[in-house]
């Protein structure tokens, strides 16, 4: 937008004004701004009652919750949650199966829209390119219900598209070696265009002329893609391993409540599933909050660790 | 770019007209493996149930029927949890898109006293957080449960998107328009709705579709603050697609009128995530091509 379409004009007493304007005291540019002021009062009021009063209200994770005293009169119990559930049967079965629904998550989702954005930047014809972003985004604006629904059909023993096309009569939902295959795979099929975005903004940067350069020298796509594609997209790709790496412990709730079946627990069974559940279906409120602590507290504790390799690995690679 | 300096002279490599179909038969696979699902879904829906278990519905529909869709609009949870959903969708998107403005236009002022210490009040929220129990808790206690407002009050803030916001109001709308519209005796507030919201356009239709994707589709914040009042779709959807799913399967084995009902059943499965899917994805395409800009506007520091 330029200057001079502007519909409004600066008068003469306007630029006398202006000249005005600096040099004012604290008070007084705070008086000036109090419509700004009152704009901002709505979201910060809501943001001190729906965010930061949860936050002080973590504090009964140590306490025995009861609703007529509230978060700070309620009987202190100190790390007694933390210590049922670390008893709990079920603990390091949630353990291992949030890591490894992360860990291998991370391991699959992570490169796919590196390669895709790769190849989609190379193509040369626009509207082709368009199209395929465009149906590559689509799942992402689907609801995860939805998602669900057609997992559960396609998967269906009976008249499910993958056993049409294998010729069997498998029910895949109710074996637990199939669940992480079956969340990360749908995950990928959802968001790994979506995950494109960034990347393909990046290689939307890249100087046209490097990529005639390398023409001139006779570089074939695929080098123009290792030599300059690559390193290129390396920093950015960098951030999100990290990024990415620090919520290893994030495993979302509503796929694996939605896909958990009683057979596929021994590998579906979640901490957040557990949150919830203990949380909201019995309302064992101080026990849901402890446990949803102690998941924040391991995610803190890698992104810290994480942040460290991070500022390490920029030394070398970033400058 | 030191990188540039690495490649080879005279490479023995593929052509770039090969290298321009195989990157282009790349391509179409991972279009048709994720358009395929989607298209299985479409054409089933037009399709008798029976022929959709026979495997005959691969590329075009079989037995040809649109007693799916009329079952579907027929159903009045099903009809309800659309109308609800359109509310809270129309009234979220609102609602999200205002806080967003409001929010983010006063942070990109330069000049404001204090902009720095309500911009790390707001970003801390982005980090922690006092998770399921505690704001389920004060969302109570506020007597919000049971109502709509429970579904957009307790999110407040995207902090996330109110920072790419802010910094398109502090990158692309020039300042000494803002300046020059005050100097002229328009107050702040009627700065910001005659000269900034007109300019600022491509970000509002971006983050109106994110909002309105995220409304649509979110059915966990309404699990459990609605309290089973005013469903939308997708927990509509729940009862049809995950809860019944085991008992319809065993309907499926019995013959007879039993037959005859899962018939319409397994056809409203289809429909219906026809129904709750495609309005998303006839909206997202329009605002596509702000998608990297508005990512890019969140790369850059503010």
């Amino acid at each position: 937008m330029r200057k001079s379409e502007t519909p409004v004009r600066i008068s003469a007493a306007g630029s006398a004004a202006l000249s005005q304007r600096h040099g004012r005291t604290l008070g007084q540019r705070i008086l000036d701004n109090w419509q700004l002021y009152a704009l901002l009062a709505i979201p910060v009021i809501l943001t001190v009652v729906y965010k930061y009063i949860p936050m002080y209200g973590i504090q009964i994770a140590f306490r025995d919750f009861d609703s007529n005293l509230g978060f700070t009169r309620s009987p202190w119990v100190g790390f007694n949650w933390f210590i049922r559930f670390f008893k709990a049967p079920t603990f390091w079965r949630m353990m291992k199966n949030t890591v490894l629904i992360s860990f291998y998550g991370l391991l699959w989702s992570f490169p796919i829209p590196i390669i895709l954005s790769l190849i989609i930047n190379q193509v040369r014809f626009h509207r082709f390119k368009r199209v395929v972003q465009t149906v590559l985004y689509a799942p992402h604006f689907i609801s995860v219900m939805v998602i669900c629904g057609m997992i559960k059909i396609f998967l269906s023993p009976s008249g499910g598209l993958l056993n049409l096309i294998l010729g069997t009569q498998i029910d895949f939902l109710t074996q637990s070696e199939a669940f992480r295959t079956i969340y990360i795979a749908s995950g990928i099929w959802q968001d790994a265009g979506w995950g494109c975005i960034i990347y393909l903004a990046t290689l939307a940067n890249v100087d046209p002329g490097l990529y005639e350069a390398a023409k001139m020298d006779g570089a074939s796509v695929f080098q123009r893609i290792l030599n300059i594609d690559i390193p290129e997209l390396l920093p950015m790709a960098i951030l999100n391993l990290i990024m990415a790496a620090g919520g290893i412990m994030n495993v979302g709730f509503e796929k694996v409540w939605l896909l958990q079946t009683d057979l596929n627990k021994a590998t579906s069974d979640v901490i957040a599933v557990y949150v919830y559940q203990q949380g909201i279906e019995n309302a064992k409120y101080s026990y849901s909050t402890a446990v949803g602590l102690f998941n924040t507290a391991i995610n803190i504790v890698l992104l810290i660790i994480v942040n460290k390799i991070a500022s390490k690995a920029s030394d070398v690679q970033f400058v | 770019m030191a990188s540039a300096s690495a490649v080879k002279k005279k490479s023995a490599g593929l052509s770039d007209r090969t290298s321009d179909i195989i990157l282009v038969a790349i391509c179409t696979v991972v279009l048709l493996i994720v358009a395929y699902p989607l298209y299985y879904v479409l054409v089933a829906s037009f399709s008798d149930p029976y022929d959709v278990y026979a495997g005959k519905t691969f590329l075009l529909p079989s037995g040809f029927t649109f007693d799916g869709y009329k079952a579907v609009f027929a159903d009045p949870k099903i009809v309800s949890g659309f109308l609800n959903s359109v509310k809270y969708t129309v009234i979220g998107t609102i609602f999200s898109v205002v806080m967003l403005y409001i929010t983010a236009y006063p942070l990109a002022q330069k000049d404001l006293p204090g902009r720095k210490w309500i911009s790390l009040f707001f970003v801390i929220t982005m980090y922690f957080g006092g998770g399921l129990i505690p704001t389920y808790l004060v969302v109570k206690a506020t007597g919000l449960t049971g109502s709509m407002w429970s579904l957009f009050l307790p999110g407040g803030v995207g902090v996330g998107n109110m920072i790419i916001v802010r910094n398109y109001f502090q990158n692309s709308i020039p300042h000494d328009l803002v300046e020059a519209s005050e100097i002229d005796g328009c107050s702040k507030f009627r700065t910001f709705l005659s000269v900034v919201i007109p300019l600022s356009m491509p970000i509002l239709a971006v983050q109106a579709v994110f909002a309105m994707v995220a409304y649509w589709n979110d059915w966990f914040t309404a699990m459990i603050y609605l309290g089973g009042k005013g469903e939308p779709l997708p927990l509509v959807l729940r009862g049809i697609l995950i809860k019944s799913s085991a008992a319809t399967e065993q309907a499926s084995m019995i013959s007879g009128g039993y037959a005859e009902l899962n018939k319409q059943t397994e056809l409203i499965k289809f429909c219906s995530m026809i129904v709750a899917a495609v309005p998303m994805l006839i909206a997202y395409p329009y605002v596509q091509k702000y998608f990297e800009k508005g990512f890019m506007a969140g790369a850059v520091k503010g």
